[in-house]
């Protein structure tokens, strides 16, 4: 397990990248997390996905379906890949503070 | 720049490329190579605190000391003992193996990789030579000679890279003369481990996740009814029908449990949705429950023990509820447990009743003791009853093929209900070759708690005889839809899939189902549940009398 500095605070990161503490979660860290993904400004498109996700996420401790996600921002799933390079869970989720998901996914 | 957790990062001619051949050294004296792409990450310490597990610890697979805990050695080798005494299937697979080679060349693993300890004679010696060594005669006297070796540090790391690079399919299995269970031989491996605190974290953060809130994705109650909700609103959209598919609903004639991945990942959230048209059109007495919320049981790819506490929550939730029978969904390995474990582990389940379709009468004799029908086979008696009103022709934008999932075909034997029922539902189905499917059928490469992205190199490997297959039928017949009846299928094949068969796209049976289920009430149909355009649009069924309401 990984310590690194993020967004002015050392977090514990898994091997993929993901803060473990979903809590220690601000802007800050989002786009610090946003630069390993790649994406080195945060636009108002990068941060409509973002909060979604985050809000979603503190309602009901997972992440959404894909389609769900897509329905309620208004982006097409290509969208979302041209935001973040490595896709919705691998990527938006990641810059979003959510944990990896796991199982039959 | 692609990562080695990228299909992307791997040219298909480096795959394609013939291997080295065997190495130069003894196998007994080639230590393990781990690189990325070819391991799993282990069990995170938080995950095993959940589940009360020893020796929880944060560790990296390349770090050169895993910490093990001291006196490590006499724990496996208990371990071992124990289970040689409680197992005696264990006891007669360490035994019998005469190295015959038959197994050798039917791992997708060993195909696609050729990597010689992939070969499940010698991935099974990997635990038989340290068995010689310290339980046999002849091992203990001979030592090397007779195939034994000691337990160390390297034999721990070998056996944590290659039973977790098998997926537990059983292919191998099939063609062994002695009916050698390969896939118990790596759980019994997996289990030595654990007793050191070794796991992967793909299984054990869903077994973490399973023994809390019923599923491996830790779904809650209210997760999943927002995740409902969403699937109500698709299928009101491409079908004009209001389904209201119950949760927790005490009483409830049938439960209803099957993978949590269908709940939320594409493409099974199309199969899920297929349940809740086809329940909906039968005007079926079931409930979903938010506790049984899972079908799959990671606990499996962990040790018995954590297969049977997990289990135990589908039975458990069946006598809360007060259902008389359980009706499971395309899962894959729910259904080698609830054949061949469920009996013995947390059964027989006499609290429940023989399992009789309401809408056909028919008394499933074969799910006397578990209780537990596959969706298959209510379907296959459905069409052979003649109460689902069926237009195939919604479906002739699919040329479809069919995976038989590794668990269901040769965990139980449901060969024949899934064929019956894409013949009933498709113009389209074409057969991959006959070494490729029904009992020999080839594993996706993700099964057993390996569907993760940092293995992807393996991943790709031992989906190369599948996709083989795939790309086979998609070149011979122009096959664009994969049909499977796993949820770890619908997550893999995808990749494997876009990898080796491009342009392939990969369903759950009952999605095709309910594309050509004609419903009562519907409107015109214009696309399937996906959104896809039909090839011939529909007129729509305003009060129609089906069948399955005569």
């Amino acid at each position: 397990m990984e310590i690194r500095e993020l967004g002015g605070k050392q977090l514990e990161l898994d091997e993929d990248g993901f803060i473990q503490d979903p809590a220690a979660w601000d802007e800050a860290v989002a786009a610090a997390l946003a630069k390993t993904e790649g994406v080195d400004e945060m636009s108002e498109k990068h941060w409509k996905l973002v909060n979604y996700l985050r809000n979603y996420y503190l309602q009901f401790q997972m992440a959404p379906m894909i389609r769900k996600l897509c329905k309620e921002t208004g982006f097409k799933l290509n969208e979302v890949y041209e935001l973040f390079p490595s896709g919705p869970a691998k990527g938006a989720c990641k810059v979003a503070g959510l944990p990896k998901p796991t199982g039959c996914v | 720049m692609p990562t080695p957790d990228q299909p992307e990062y791997y040219p298909q001619h480096d795959l394609l490329k013939p291997p080295a051949g065997p190495p130069q050294s003894d196998w007994m004296d080639t230590p393990v190579d781990f690189r990325p792409g070819s391991y799993i990450y282990p069990g995170k310490a938080k995950n095993l605190k959940i589940l009360d597990l020893p020796h929880a610890r944060d560790w990296s697979v390349t770090d050169a000391d895993w910490q093990l805990p001291a006196d490590w050695q006499r724990t496996v080798l208990e371990g071992m003992a124990d289970r040689l005494g409680k197992y005696r299937s264990f006891q007669i697979f360490m035994d019998c193996c005469v190295r015959c080679g038959a197994c050798s060349d039917k791992c997708h693993f060993f195909l696609g990789g050729g990597d010689p300890k992939n070969m499940p004679v010698l991935r099974a010696e990997l635990l038989r030579s340290v068995y010689r060594k310290n339980f046999t005669a002849l091992g203990k006297v001979l030592g090397r000679i007779a195939g034994a070796r000691e337990l160390t540090v390297d034999v721990i790391k070998e056996w944590f890279s290659y039973f977790y690079q098998c997926t537990e399919c059983r292919r191998c299995s099939v063609f062994c003369p002695f009916g050698i269970d390969t896939a118990e031989v790596t759980m019994m491996g997996r289990e030595l481990l654990g007793l050191l605190g070794i796991y992967v974290n793909w299984v054990i953060e869903p077994v973490a996740n399973c023994f809390r809130y019923g599923n491996h994705l830790g779904i809650q109650p209210h997760g999943l009814r927002d995740t409902f909700d969403f699937m109500i609103d698709d299928i009101e959209q491409a079908t004009g029908i209001r389904v209201d598919p119950p949760l927790n609903k005490k009483g409830a004639e049938i439960l209803f449990v099957t993978p949590s991945g269908d709940f939320v990942a594409d493409p099974g959230t199309y199969t899920c949705m297929g349940y809740m048209l086809l329940f909906h059109e039968l005007g079926l007495d079931y409930t979903f429950s938010t506790y049984a919320s899972d079908g799959g049981n990671f606990g499996l790819f962990t040790s018995h023990e954590m297969t049977k506490r997990l289990n135990a929550k589908i039975y458990a939730e069946a006598r809360r509820l007060g259902v008389k029978w359980i009706l499971g969904g395309e899962c894959g390995h729910m259904w080698r447990i609830v054949h061949q474990y469920m009996d013995t582990m947390n059964g027989p389940a006499d609290f429940l009743e023989v399992p009789r379709s309401p809408v056909t009468g028919t008394v499933f004799e074969n799910a006397r003791s578990t209780k537990m029908v596959h969706i298959m086979e209510f379907l296959a008696d459905l069409i052979h009853e003649g109460r689902l009103k069926l237009d195939p022709a919604r479906n002739d934008h699919l040329r479809v093929t069919f995976h038989d999932s590794c668990n269901p075909a040769r965990g139980m034997g449901l060969l024949e209900e899934p064929r019956y029922v894409i013949r009933n539902v498709c113009h389209h189905f074409f057969e991959m070759p006959a070494n490729t499917i029904r009992e020999q059928t080839f594993c996706c490469g993700g099964g057993a708690g390996l569907g993760t992205d940092e293995n992807m190199e393996m991943r790709l490997r031992g989906g190369l005889p599948r996709g083989n297959a795939v790309r086979y039928v998609q070149q011979r017949h122009g096959v664009n839809r994969l049909a499977a009846i796993c949820a770890v299928d619908r997550a893999t094949l995808p990749t494997v899939c876009d990898y080796w068969a491009p342009g392939v796209q990969v369903t759950g049976v009952t999605e095709l189902v309910a594309n050509a289920l004609v419903l009562r009430g519907e409107k015109p149909r214009s696309t399937d549940l996906r959104g896809e355009p039909l090839q011939t649009p529909t007129a729509g069924e305003s009060a129609h009398e089906g069948p399955a309401h005569d």
